[in-house]
């Protein structure tokens, strides 16, 4: 069924209220100095006595009560930097004013004066002993997946293929921008703002202020769109919103407008994978060797995890019994490269998606033949070992997918097309991968997390988890998931905004995890519910359930009826974290997606004229919301692919504004086609697996492959701008 | 001179309110005279979630100085109607919904004159206003199914 978004009429009325849609009397705003260089050490900063300072709200990191860090994995970013900084933009100083013009007059009036230190920006390159800014090497996070011997292998090899890709970052361009809004009300720092993960925020506010959590309340405000740049980014303005407000003793609001936002904020980490794969005659793959680099930025954020997801995708959908994956994601003195939709993944699926083609042509195989010769089976073995066993056929679904894209009619149309056409040139290109769902490895079973079902005394239900919905649809899911559980209107659920004060931890809104784990926990629930008012003639539902719930509330005057669900590691999921064997994910989706391009040879654009994305992803809980995740996924995938080009001048992006960072508008794009295969899976709510993040890592590789084979050439990197495209034909001036 | 009093026909009423003359009509829709429906995006007319109808004509109203719509007719999201606001929901016109209220003033407008597609298409059309969550098929088929409704009942 396709419930309507709940929150459907107050976004498209506007009503939705984001942060700064609310006033806050008494609410100054606030607002960041940052550091003007890459690196070195902060001499002095120098107030212009142009300016009455008398009136401004100063903050810098001797005012940070506890440890002057943005708690993550890692400790190793300051909230605000006091002696040296690592990169540009970095956050220096806090100023908060009544007036928005004086505050923006008094960030003017500010300089940081630092001595300069030589800053890394080539993440490739082996740093000299003056560039060493983390551990002994700059490496945050070093891995390897081994399967097999393939060493040997490759000695006995006949044909190796190699190939070295890489990909540029993203910025995330949420349309509502970073913002929070701190007040002191009691004893309790109270933030409200745009964010996908309340928790994080309430532990790095316990850190920063050396408090117990019971002092402070996170409240989340209707999200303009997160992609999973409002995953870690929001802890640093809550931190320093909060700052600023308990300084001032007044409410403060941080908005950052558009040009900071995309200046300062994480994006996706830039990455250089090289393959090495050892083919027999037929195209069989017999041994893998994939090496892998992320640029991580100048603090550790959540690199790692990016780096593992990174690694867990890079050798595809495919079967091999011999595979060396290496991982490694470093320093540079860029702002650190963070979530973003796909988490690692995207980067190394492009990577073998378009390796699959190159060994295709070098063995004059088709690319889906080569695919198809090569795709995991049922009960085939991923690199970590774990089974594949979702009873997906994947033959099938590249072949449903062909067939639906035309690709033997077009490959032939296009082949005279190209030979005659001036300038136009035609391709069509495919990828076929797989996305992990929820968290990698025992990272759900170290979340625990954990949801409240409530049965109300008026017949309705109440769902209480800390899940964040940035329009991908959550309170709709959560509510239709429980609705069919109990046979009632979704519509009678109420789902309670997240709030730290009142719902549970049930993890953070990231990873695809929500419909599926938070989704199956809710389902729990609501059956548990069912059990207690189970009066002997069995689980009540529909109207029996509601007469049974204020049956219960008559004869248990205020009784709160409320359920807890905890997340409970299925029996047999296996993972050893040291040695990356082991059940990585619950369960994966799948999909094969395909692209038509036309590349015209006057002006190097190149044009998606059709997309097919089909894919495997359970049963589909709600078709509407379902499309809009893939095409939205698509669209922004086909961004990142040919469009978005982060410029980087001393390691931040410099075009940092709508008018020259180009995401895809409407007529930047064809319709694209979604179909689903449905297999339902015993992971998720009604057999429903994780959708959110395997959209994106389709489009890069389908839509390369598919302007290479229009152009019959081997391009390996992205984004592929009109001008980086002149420069490879070799348009050069 | 830091203030002025500016007077609208806002959403059909007639409004004044002493607004900062440096403000941009989008600041003194939201901030002073209350209608936070309209967004802020880019603020340098990009993006289009700021499009309000200023004497019945979209405007990027990041890009128009308050001043310069004194005495004008201005319309904003929140005149929207709910049947209007109900099929665009049924097709997944709004994920995250910091676009939205640009898209269905855009809308609107073209409802009331849909001949601009003769000119060029719907897709064409609506490449003013950047949405970053839908891939814009649920957007395209929401105005089709008001163009539609439209269509029916002239
Ligand atoms: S905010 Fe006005 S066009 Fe983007
Ligand atoms: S719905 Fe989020 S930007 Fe359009």
């Amino acid at each position: 069924m396709s419930l309507d978004r709940v929150d459907g009429l107050d976004k498209l009325s506007g009503k939705s209220a984001f942060v700064d849609d609310l006033t806050v009397p008494g609410c100054l705003f606030g607002g960041t100095i940052r550091s003007p260089v890459a690196r070195g050490r902060i001499r002095k900063i120098h107030f212009s006595t142009a300016v009455d300072w008398s009136d401004f709200v100063i903050v810098d990191h001797r005012d940070i009560p506890g440890s002057n860090e943005v708690a993550l994995i890692e400790s190793d970013q300051p909230a605000l930097a006091s002696t040296n900084v690592r990169h540009l933009h970095e956050p220096v100083l806090l100023l908060a004013h009544s007036k928005l013009h004086r505050l923006r007059e008094g960030l003017r009036s500010i300089r940081v004066e630092i001595e300069a230190a030589p800053p890394l920006f080539d993440v490739e390159a082996q740093p000299t002993k003056e560039m060493l800014q983390h551990g002994s090497d700059n490496v945050f996070k070093r891995i390897d997946i081994r399967k097999g011997d393939p060493a040997s292998v490759f000695a006995k090899a006949s044909r190796v293929i190699e190939g070295t890709y890489r990909t540029g970052s993203q910025e995330h361009v949420y349309l509502e921008t970073q913002g929070m809004i701190a007040h002191q009300e009691g004893e309790t720092l109270v933030v409200r703002g745009s964010m996908q993960c309340p928790y994080y925020i309430l532990d790095a506010l316990t850190i920063a202020f050396d408090r117990p959590k019971e002092r402070f309340r996170v409240i989340q405000c209707p999200l303009g769109g997160g992609f999973g740049g409002k995953e870690e980014y929001p802890s640093v303005v809550a931190i320093h919103a909060a700052l600023l407000a308990e300084k001032a003793g007044r409410p403060v609001k941080i908005i950052y407008d558009r040009q900071e936002d995309m200046a300062v904020t994480t994006k996706r980490h830039p990455s250089r994978v090289r393959h090495r794969t050892a083919v027999d005659d037929d195209g069989i793959i017999l041994a893998m060797e994939i090496d892998i680099l992320f640029d991580g930025g100048a603090y550790v954020t959540l690199s790692p995890v990016v780096l593992s997801r990174g690694t867990l995708h890079a050798t595809g959908p495919y079967r091999c019994d011999h595979v060396h994956v290496h991982g490694e994601a470093k320093l540079t003195n860029s702002p650190p490269y963070g979530a973003f939709r796909g988490f690692g993944a995207p980067q190394t699926l492009f990577a073998i998606e378009r390796h699959m083609d190159v060994i295709a042509r070098d063995l004059g195989l088709d690319p889906g033949e080569l695919r198809r010769r090569n795709l995991l089976c049922q009960g085939d073995t991923l690199a970590t070992g774990q089974k594949v066993q979702d009873g997906v056929d994947l033959t099938a679904l590249l072949a449903r997918g062909e067939e639906l894209a035309g690709v033997s009619l077009a490959t032939q149309e296009y082949a005279a097309f190209n030979r005659s056409h001036p300038y136009l040139r035609r391709g069509v290109g495919r990828a076929t991968f797989y996305h992990g769902a929820g968290f990698t490895g025992s990272g759900e079973t170290h979340l625990a997390s954990e949801v409240w079902v409530e049965g109300l005394a008026d017949g309705r239900v109440r769902l209480l988890t800390a899940q964040t919905d940035m329009g991908q649809g959550t309170m709709t899911i959560l509510a239709q998931i429980a609705g069919e559980t109990l046979s009632v209107d979704p519509r009678s659920i109420e789902v309670v905004t997240p709030d730290t004060s009142l719902v549970p931890n049930s993890g953070p809104t990231v990873a695809s995890r929500t419909a599926m784990v938070v989704g199956k926990l809710i389902e729990d629930g609501c059956r548990e519910l069912q059990r207690i008012l189970d009066s002997g003639s069995g689980p009540p539902s529909g109207k029996d359930f509601q007469n049974a719930l204020e049956l219960h509330h008559r004869e248990n005057p205020g009784d709160l009826l409320r359920v807890s669900r905890s997340y409970q590691t299925p029996p047999g999921q296996n993972w050893d974290e040291v040695s990356y064997q082991g059940d990585a994910y619950a369960c994966y989706s799948w999909a094969a997606h395909l692209a038509h391009v036309e590349v015209d040879l006057r002006t190097f654009q190149v044009r998606v004229t059709d997309y097919v994305a089909l894919q495997e992803v359970g049963r589909v809980l709600n078709e509407v919301l379902a499309r809009g995740q893939i095409q939205g996924g698509v669209a922004q995938g086909l961004g990142w692919t040919l469009l978005e080009e982060v410029i980087l001048e001393n390691g931040a992006m410099k075009n940092h504004q709508m008018m020259n960072y180009i995401i895809p508008g409407s007529g930047d794009l064809s319709p694209i086609r979604v179909f689903f295969e449905e297999i339902p899976s015993p992971s998720g709510p009604g057999g429903a697996k994780g959708i959110g993040e395997l959209p994106l890592d389709g489009p890069a590789p389908a839509i390369i492959n598919a302007v290479c084979h229009a152009l019959s050439a081997s391009i390996r990197e992205i984004p592929l701008t009109p001008e980086v495209l002149m420069e490879f034909l070799g348009g050069k001036e | 001179m830091s203030h002025f009093d500016l007077t609208l026909e806002l959403n059909g009423k007639k409004v004044t309110r002493k607004i900062p003359l440096r403000s941009r009509l989008l600041d003194a829709l939201r901030y002073d005279f209350g209608l936070t429906g309209t967004k802020e995006g880019c603020g340098e007319g990009e993006c289009g979630a700021c499009t309000v109808l200023l004497s019945g004509r979209p405007v990027n109203s990041c890009l128009v100085l308050a001043r310069q719509a004194e005495g004008c007719k201005v319309e904003t999201v929140e005149s929207t109607s709910t049947e209007t606001l109900r099929r665009l929901n049924a097709t997944g016109t709004s994920q995250c919904g910091a676009c939205t209220p640009g898209i269905v003033m855009t809308a609107r407008w073209l409802c009331d004159n849909p001949q601009t597609l003769d000119l060029m298409s719907l897709r064409e059309f609506m490449s003013g206003n950047l949405c970053r969550c839908t891939g814009y098929d649920g957007v395209l088929s929401g105005i089709e199914c008001l163009l539609d409704q439209e269509e029916g009942e002239s």
